[in-house]
């Protein structure tokens, strides 16, 4: 069976949208060939800055034919007494296009039915495919889709060939005036122009002849190895970085790697300046030496001919040193005024239109970090370090290497704040502030750092929610989802200890009246936002979902206590212990949940069972108490599972529902204690019992 | 390449392509996108194209003629292509090999780069061409202008041209550009010596010609602009363009506006435009060239678009009716 092919040749299509438009390229045709009926074997995409291109193995000839069975009037209604078909059949079959002879009963459910069985043979190959083809392009979704000339047609860069082939044959349709064929173009500038293609396998050859390598994960290979050999030739290594590399991949077709220089003066320059520069600005790999220093080295990669590197050396060395040399000019300039002088000038720059200016924000950060100072119980070197930085946190907004290289934000506060004199713990805060900034960053290792950096993102956060830019479904501009993850991880890691709703109303008071939306609605809003972010901690972490839904029921007003009540009930699910308490716990809450409420009263006990269950809770509340204030929770649910056999006891001496509403309210405050005394760690309503013994 | 050969060059380039070539427009401005032959042109179904140097005002850019790479003022060249041609990026990487830079021997890249200007309502979506690492060009196709959905869609290539001068030249500041030269400004035969023509014997650099007006002005930009005189010059500007745009004279009115927006940069980069002003200001300006780009419009369509060919004029008149 013959294969199929289609080349979608475009304009550059930005290298950040290359994978995932494959990805999906791949699962529309997939999709589409199944709903075509089209058999086929190994369906693989490719591509390029400049081409998207599908590869479909053994397309069936034709396509299975389709059997359709239309249901029509009941058996009853269909035949009359003699087994003869009445109007009601023959008018179905007419409309059906068959003959009356031809239908068949089925029954559906009790009562039986004709139905009319019609089989479409299966139309060729060429024909479905090329029905299919117009509408798996113009079904490729793009965030940022364009027009182009005087086109309807949207796509995330101008298409300027098609190539679609089935075997030898041209795939014939038509997408707004582009017409496809079995001309394909090579490299932009090496290759000689139109390319013809014979078939879909004779595609790959001729690509290769003409300097393309189609296959990403091939020129992924290529760089690796050339980054590599050219690194160890400089003595120096260049580090994984995922990230750049496939950038690097989706922005060229044929790739040469090539080792440059620049002037070793500009090693004087802060490592994550001339880091910046080469990596975001212009892709190229940063060399490091054997010490783990920056060596005044770059690796880059081109798309040219290889025998013209040296010439295209000379030029990205040209452009880089332009770039270093603007960067040289910052840093000087930069520094002849400090970060504290700075401050004022925040009175001018606006953090978000209705949550005022950056002035505004260092002055809640200030007053945040004070806050969380004494919550957290830091020293009073660490609580003057943290004041101090919260003042100097955005100062470095307004140096030109910031406003430059934005990425630097943080980074050239720490640089600055120790050319300026400032104490290393306050320098150090002021880098921290910003972490972690991505998924698996560092975080914070210092209490002012920790302190600020949680400041800074509570502040975002409550200003955000309280003008009601709250993050719904992929829209999440201010990345609220991940400052909220990146709170969670400090608390966690350092296991700090403090009440978020305390902190966010404090937060909410500090905005003065700047926000639309009330303290409590934006509390419930965030409560519920924080709770979403643990559900993924805990997941990554191993924590069972039900025993997070378990621990979030009762409460996560104290994060790092979440945590620990979550661990610490997973790890006493298998013991013997648990089975004890969930069944004490779910007898008690099953048949009080939705009483009024309050608190039992011994003289209304009637049962020395009675009496028997409260003693226990009663003895055992300061108890519970101490080992959760001490966060001791697996000593709390050891102690709380020996309710069960008073609970039993006292289920087995009472009848709860007492005619008397008295005895009755009284018993049901009773198991209302126990609960509430279970809650302390969790609701256990949310996990099912795992086993009986 | 001399400085001035680079822009014959270009010039001449595209006048081949069957361009316009039209001249830079006498109101202060930041890009070549202001000039009303890109904002007003590039509006509606009329066909066209254009090409010319634009002189850029980015006051806040200033740097007191101390770095190299930085300017307040600076050379835009534009082309707008309407109907963006299916052959526009070959055209464009013809116009590099007329410069002499020959796409074989260099490492010619597009990389993604996506346009927007809030103050005209304008955003396209395109490439920065990057030559050997350095970004010589915007390229762009634009989507709206003024607010509106633009149909058929315009390419705008805007070349740097102090970059591509230093690339050419192998200098690192622009300062030390060769603008001009005895031996090609006589350009004479050879037998007559050219350097006679020229009144110095030795290059006339970008810097003798423009570092004075980057100290002068940067001082001017940040320290000594009369905020208050400023302030009053926006508010009459706006005022006038409103009034103007009242009598039906959208081009004088588009002047005000242009005017509004240097006045706004200026005001910027002095540091006089307070936070809750900021937004205000650029939306106060985005709302008359919105305005200017719809009487634009309705004044094309009452002229029966004079620049639309025979062949497209029910095409046009159709798309123009579906404008946003």
């Amino acid at each position: 069976m013959p294969d199929f092919l289609l080349e979608i040749g475009t304009e550059e299509i930005p290298a950040r949208f290359l994978t995932e438009t494959l990805t999906e390229l791949g699962e529309k045709a997939a999709a589409l060939l199944a709903a075509a009926r089209l058999e086929h074997g190994a369906l693989k995409t490719y591509g390029t800055p400049r081409r998207l291109v599908l590869f479909v193995a053994g397309v069936a000839e034709k396509q299975m034919p389709l059997v359709r069975e239309i249901k029509g009037p009941p058996r009853r209604a269909a035949f009359d007494a003699q087994g003869r078909p009445t109007k009601a059949a023959t008018g179905f079959a007419r409309g059906q296009g068959i003959d009356v002879e031809a239908l068949v009963v089925r029954p559906v459910g009790e009562t039986e039915y004709v139905f009319a069985v019609k089989e479409e043979p299966g139309q060729p190959a060429l024909q479905t495919l090329a029905e299919v083809c117009p509408r798996l392009i113009t079904g490729l979704s793009f965030a940022k889709p364009m027009r182009w000339g005087d086109k309807e047609l949207r796509f995330i860069r101008p298409i300027r060939w098609l190539v679609a082939l089935y075997g030898d044959a041209v795939v014939d349709f038509s997408l707004d005036g582009l017409q496809p064929g079995r001309i394909s173009r090579g490299h932009r500038f090496l290759s000689r122009g139109a390319v013809a293609v014979q078939n879909p396998a004779d595609y790959f050859a001729r690509m290769a002849e003409n300097f393309v390598v189609v296959d990403p994960a091939e020129r992924r290979q290529i760089i690796q190895e050339q980054l590599q050999a050219l690194a160890a030739a400089a003595c120096g290594a260049v580090p994984p970085d995922e990230q750049l590399l496939d950038d690097v991949v989706n922005l060229v077709e044929y790739p040469t790697a090539f080792c440059g220089g620049f002037p070793e003066k500009y090693l004087e320059l802060p490592e994550a300046v001339l880091v910046t520069a080469m990596r975001e600005h212009q892709r190229y790999f940063p060399v490091y030496g054997k010490d783990g220093r920056l060596l005044p080295r770059f690796i880059a990669v081109h798309n040219s001919a290889p025998e013209h590197t040296e010439t295209i050396r000379k030029g990205n060395e040209q452009v880089l040193r332009a770039r270093l040399a603007d960067a040289a000019f910052f840093y000087h300039e930069d520094r002849l005024v400090s970060l504290a002088s700075r401050v004022e000038g925040l009175k001018k720059v606006v953090y978000q239109e209705e949550l005022g200016t950056l002035y505004d924000k260092t002055r809640r950060l200030v007053a945040l970090v004070q806050h969380l100072g004494m919550l957290l119980e830091v020293s009073p070197e660490e609580a003057e370090a943290a004041s101090r930085a919260a003042l100097l946190s955005k100062a470095d907004l307004l140096t030109s290497m910031v406003y430059e290289f934005p990425e630097l934000q943080g980074v050239m506060g720490r640089e600055y704040a120790l050319k300026d004199g400032e104490p290393e713990a306050v320098a150090a805060a002021l880098y921290e502030q910003y972490l972690p900034r991505f998924a698996g960053d560092k975080l914070p290792e210092t209490a002012p750092g920790r302190i600020l950096s949680i400041a800074d993102k509570i502040d975002n956060l409550v200003g955000c929610f309280g003008i009601g830019l709250i993050p719904t479904g992929s829209q999440d501009p201010y990345a609220l989802r991940r400052q909220a993850l990146g709170i969670c991880h400090i608390v966690l890691e350092g296991g700090l200890r403090f009440s978020l709703s305390d902190l966010i109303r404090r937060v909410h008071a500090e905005y003065q009246g700047r926000l639309k939306r009330g303290a409590g609605e934006v509390l419930a809003d965030l409560a519920e936002f924080f709770k979403q972010r643990l559900r993924v901690i805990f997941g990554e972490r191993g924590v069972l979902p039900e025993v997070t839904e378990a621990v979030l029921a009762a409460g996560a007003d104290d994060l790092d206590a979440a945590y620990r009540r979550a661990a610490a009930l997973q790890d006493f699910l298998e013991e013997p212990g648990f089975f004890d308490l969930h069944t004490a716990y779910t007898r008690a809450a099953n048949l009080s949940r939705g009483a009024p409420g309050g608190e039992p009263d011994p003289a209304h006990f009637v049962d020395p069972a009675e009496r028997r269950l409260y003693e226990a809770v009663e003895r055992l509340r300061p108890v519970v108490m101490e080992a959760v204030t001490g966060r001791r929770y697996r000593d709390a649910l050891e102690r709380l599972s020996t309710l069960r056999e008073p609970v039993d006891a006292f289920f087995d001496a009472v009848l709860v529902m007492d005619e008397n509403p008295v005895r009755r309210e009284n018993r049901l405050a009773l198991l209302q204690a126990v609960v509430r005394l279970v809650h302390q760690v969790a609701d256990l309503t949310r996990i099912p019992a795992l086993r009986k013994d | 390449m001399l400085f001035q050969e680079l822009i014959l060059k270009l010039d001449e380039f595209w006048a081949r392509q069957g361009c316009v070539i039209q001249q830079p427009y006498d109101v202060e401005k930041g890009a070549g996108t202001m000039n009303p032959a890109t904002f007003f042109r590039v509006l509606g179904p009329e066909p066209w194209r254009v090409a010319y140097v634009e002189p850029s005002r980015r006051p806040t850019d200033g740097r007191y003629g101390e770095n190299p790479n930085r300017l307040q003022h600076y050379y835009q060249y534009q082309v707008i292509l309407k109907p963006s041609p299916d052959d526009v990026i070959e055209v464009y990487l013809e116009s590099l090999r007329s410069l002499g830079i020959d796409p074989l021997q260099h490492d010619i890249r597009f990389v993604e780069d996506n346009w927007e200007s809030p103050t005209l309502g304008a955003w396209g979506l395109g490439w920065e061409v990057w030559l050997d690492g350095m970004e010589i060009t915007q390229f762009t196709y634009f989507q709206q202008c003024g607010g509106y959905d633009l149909r058929p869609v315009s390419a705008e290539i805007t070349y740097g041209l102090e970059r591509i001068a230093l690339f050419l030249q192998g200098v690192d500041s622009v300062f030390d550009i060769r603008w001009a030269e005895p031996s090609v400004a006589g350009a004479g035969s050879e037998n007559e010596p050219p350097s006679g023509r020229m009144w110095t014997h030795r290059a006339v650099t970008y810097g003798e010609i423009h570092h004075q007006g980057e100290v002068q002005h940067s001082h001017y930009n940040f320290r000594v602009a009369d905020t208050e005189f400023l302030f009053s010059l926006f508010e009459g500007y706006e005022k006038e363009a409103g009034r103007t745009l009242e009598a039906g004279l959208v081009l004088p009115a588009y002047d005000y506006v242009l005017k509004c927006s240097h006045t706004f940069n200026l005001l910027d980069a002095r540091g006089a435009i307070s936070v809750t002003e900021r937004t205000g200001f650029i939306a106060r300006i985005r709302a008359l060239a919105r305005a200017c780009a719809q009487a634009y419009l309705r004044q094309r369509e009452e002229l029966g678009y004079p620049l639309l060919q025979e062949s497209d004029r029910c095409a046009g008149a159709a798309s123009a009716a579906t404008g946003a």
